[in-house]
């Protein structure tokens, strides 16, 4: 059995330990919010938090998840909606919004060490990809949550 | 969809023209009446709806307004601008407005209430604003009508505003809620006319997008999302070699893995079915699959560029022949001539593909993102044995199109392996499937010619393209005359004054099948007008934006686009060294879009696209915020493919697999975008999901060409050597 503690939540799961992350949260416990994008840990689309930091799930075991604290999209703004996404809302950042959720994930990891982030952090940080091309308004919407964090 | 508007469309009652299918609410979270949850494919239900006034406008009791939406959103925000067309009429708050699709299955099955639902060639507003305009005025009119007859008044004495009808001798009032169900049943003798644009109060505003904000919380469903109870998942192998056959697998080796459940030959390869899709992805990793790789095996990209340079030195057929070409190229002062080349390229949506299908003898149902959900209701119900009035298309957000979801791939494969395995199957492309087995931008290789006169201005061109046919490709029918109009757009109406025309194309096909990719014809043809138009300024010792004023003296609309253009992009100014501005302009989709790219070329020749200004005009604007986002998106995705972008064969099949080899642009390149007006108005509604992307590419290697002084006539610009 593997021991998962997903948004505040304790899951006992009969899985195989080398099942990545990603497919546990959205087969096995329905978090959907976390996309599959390419599965080799290149577009960031499967990104959540383990213990706080943005990680891309689709290569990162169940084994690995263990003992640890996983946050997804559907946890980070669950209690009211996290700066970033205010942030997100306020500058349409969103496009077809399939990688948003990994975004809005990683740019919440970046403000939790970074809290006042550069043009130049944010391009070394938000490595993601976004097909829509949602790239100028993203960047701004990460200097606006900086902001509306510190209200 | 450009066929005339019925006008006694909505002339009926809503509840004669019911009976139809309540597809579930995916829309507004800003509706004052609160979140609708996310799923676009709550259960279907049959029968009249209540407070339904026509096939596109709901009104519920409690006075929020739902508005169909029959195009699919892939993120430029349709939801938002179609809805605004329909509020713009129907007098509402635009607050209490919330959005759900159109049914397919209605469209298909009850007199296509919606016209045509598919989604693509930048159509949806311009090819339905009519329509909502219309279903949104007549809806008004019989919520107006049905509160004059409850009061026992003339309705001429009623006005809607707000959501509400009053009596203007009386003031009575009554909100559309109350209004509904009697609104139903009053018969128009005559549809009301709708606005003109300069009547327009929503239409123009920058209203915030209504999908907002289910995307920034996990809550938006894609197709990829969806989850029925029992269903199983299929993980697919397409036959690497496009058009070979699959030989043989086998089953043995991967029977005792846990979870499986099955291995289906489908369409083009074949699928390994599990409880799981991990477990599906890695037990068909360990299935022995032979293969018949079949004529295109062979073959390389070095071999087709030979072959398209070659082609256009073959026999031609002849798209445009105006003046006297030949004559005027004999008599030139100078000739200028230059070959381009592009490369095929993926779509690379960031949803893979998949498709959800539930097969039974007498129902199916199939949960997907497309953009032609009657064409995947068809697909489905042919595909599997079920009348189409029995097939059931749910559609979902669309985790990006591009032209990519305009034929459904995965959803034949969906419904054989439901079929099979008699449960609904969700079937997931991984990434590889999607790049190695996309329906490609065509390559092409292009020759312009110019014959200059004395003062350096043209006097004739001479353009020849050599590029594969999309419609013969998809099986779509024959190139009439071996011509189609996409190999050569952008060619054959080239806005540039000269006396004499002349465009040849020569469709040549591979085994490599290629389709409609955002911008479709113009996504190479504006890169080589769009250099050689700088070519020839430069040739003609011209600033490149003078030139192109020149050439477009004639033309009011262009010359719009690039005064403002060279105003808002600082054009003639003065940048640091090893940096430069290109400019281009292309008319595509019924809008002339103008860029100014600002481009730094390191040492190395590292390109950093900076600063890019765009000028549009698509005639009127619904929405000025989904627009800006439009061109936005359309240079990244245009700047992405000019900078990295490039599908080569080997042994017959694609050589890149995953966004490693099949690079896209980042956060760190993306350029400070900035979008401005030049609107003709009038009587253009030009489209705006595509014509970003065609300035792009020659935007920037004219940019590069005014840093470096060097020409790159071939795409991707990675490949060319600017280091000193």
């Amino acid at each position: 059995m593997v021991h998962l503690d997903v948004n505040g939540q304790s899951h006992e799961l009969d899985i195989e330990p080398e099942t990545p992350l990603l497919w546990v949260l959205r087969d096995e416990l329905g978090l959907t919010g976390t996309k599959f994008g390419c599965g080799v840990a290149q577009c960031g689309a499967c990104t959540v938090h383990v213990d706080g930091v943005a990680t891309r799930s689709c290569q990162f075991t169940v084994a690995e998840a263990q003992g640890k604290t996983i946050l997804t999209i559907e946890g980070l703004g669950a209690k009211q909606l996290h700066a970033v996404q205010r942030a997100w809302i306020e500058a349409d950042a969103p496009q077809c919004g399939y990688c948003q959720s990994g975004q809005i994930m990683a740019a919440a990891s970046l403000l939790a060490k970074n809290p006042s982030p550069s043009d130049a952090d944010i391009d070394n940080e938000m490595t993601n990809i976004c097909r829509c091309g949602t790239y100028p308004r993203m960047r701004a919407a990460v200097h606006r949550a900086a902001e509306l964090a510190k209200l | 969809m450009n066929a005339p508007l019925t006008r006694r469309l909505f002339v009926t009652s809503g509840l004669t023209l019911a009976g139809g299918i309540a597809v579930g609410v995916f829309g507004s979270a800003r509706a004052a009446n609160g979140p609708q949850a996310g799923e676009p494919w709550s259960a279907e239900t049959s029968g009249p709806v209540a407070g339904e006034i026509n096939a596109f406008v709901v009104v519920e009791p409690d006075n929020a307004i739902l508005v169909r939406i029959a195009k699919s959103e892939m993120g430029q925000g349709v939801t938002t601008s179609l809805a605004m067309i329909v509020a713009e009429e129907l007098e509402c708050d635009f607050a209490k407005v919330k959005v759900e699709y159109a049914s397919a299955h209605r469209n298909v099955n009850e007199g296509a209430p919606y016209r045509e639902m598919g989604t693509g060639g930048s159509s949806s507003v311009r090819g339905s604003r009519v329509l909502l305009q219309q279903a949104g005025a007549s809806a008004r009119a019989r919520l107006i009508g049905a509160a004059a007859q409850r009061w026992g008044v003339d309705a001429a004495n009623c006005v809607a505003s707000a959501g509400e009808v009053r009596h203007e001798p009386s003031g009575r009032t009554a909100r559309y809620g109350e209004l509904a169900a009697d609104a139903a049943r009053i018969s128009l003798r005559s549809e009301p006319d709708i606005k003109t644009p300069d009547r327009f109060e929503l239409i123009g505003t920058r209203a915030a997008r209504l999908d907002t904000p289910l995307k920034v919380n996990g809550e938006a469903k894609f197709g990829i999302d969806a989850r029925l109870p029992n269903m199983v998942y299929a993980a697919v192998a397409n036959c690497p070699v496009f058009g070979g056959r699959l030989r043989s697998y086998d089953e043995s080796a991967i029977k005792s893995r846990r979870g499986f459940i099955a291995v289906v030959p489908v369409e083009n390869g074949v699928a390994v079915v599990a409880d799981r899709f991990w477990r599906a992805k890695e037990a068909l990793a360990a299935l022995p699959i032979q293969w018949d790789s079949g004529a295109g095996a062979g073959t390389n990209s070095e071999q087709f560029r030979a072959d398209y340079r070659a082609a256009l030195e073959g026999s031609l057929a002849n798209a445009v022949d105006k003046g006297d070409a030949k004559g005027k190229f004999a008599e030139a002062a100078k000739v200028v001539e230059a070959l381009y080349e592009a490369p095929h390229l993926a779509h690379a949506p960031m949803e893979p593909l998949n498709a959800t299908a539930h097969w039974r003898p007498d129902r199916i149902d199939v949960w997907m993102g497309t953009q032609f959900p009657e064409d995947a209701l068809k697909m489905a119900a042919k595909v599997g044995g079920v009348d189409p009035s029995k097939v059931y298309l749910h559609n979902c957000f669309l985790g990006g199109g591009f032209g990519r979801r305009a034929v459904n791939d995965e959803l034949h494969q969906a419904v054989q392996v439901s079929k099979a395995v008699g449960k609904p199957v969700k079937l997931i492309w991984t990434r590889e499937e999607d790049i190695q087995h996309d329906r490609y931008r065509p390559q092409a290789a292009m020759r312009l010619k110019a014959a200059l006169g004395d003062d350096g201005m043209p006097k004739a061109f001479e353009f020849r393209t050599a590029v594969g046919s999309i419609m013969r490709s998809l099986g779509w029918g024959t190139a009439a005359n071996g011509l189609e109009p996409m190999a050569v757009e952008g060619l054959a109406n080239t806005p540039y004054r000269a006396d004499a025309l002349r465009v040849d194309a020569a469709l040549k096909n591979t085994h490599v099948p290629v389709m409609f990719w955002r911008s479709v014809g113009s996504s190479q043809n504006a890169f080589a007008i769009e250099s050689f138009i700088d070519e020839v300024a430069y040739a003609a010792g011209k600033d490149p934006l003078d030139y192109r004023r020149a050439l477009l003296a004639d033309r009011p609309d262009f010359l719009g686009v690039l005064d403002k253009l060279a105003a808002e992009g600082d054009w003639g100014k003065p940048m640091r060294a090893g940096s430069a501005r290109g400019v281009a302009i292309h008319e595509s989709f019924g809008t002339i879009v103008g860029e100014i790219a600002e481009v730094a070329v390191g040492k190395k020749g590292e390109i950093k696209v900076e600063r890019v200004v765009a000028c549009v005009d698509c005639g009127h604007v619904v929405n000025p915020l989904t627009v800006e986002m439009q061109i936005e998106s359309g240079v990244m995705y245009g700047l992405t493919a000019a900078l990295f972008g490039e599908i080569t064969i080997r042994d017959g099949r694609v050589e890149q697999s995953n966004f490693h080899d099949y690079q896209i642009a980042r956060m760190a390149d993306a350029p400070v975008i900035e979008t401005h007006f030049a609107l003709s108005g009038g009587g253009k509604w030009g489209g705006i999901g595509e014509p970003g992307t065609p300035p792009i590419a020659p935007a920037i290697a004219n940019a590069i060409f005014a840093a470096t002084g060097k020409r790159i006539r071939s795409l991707p610009l990675k490949n060319a050597s600017l280091g000193a």
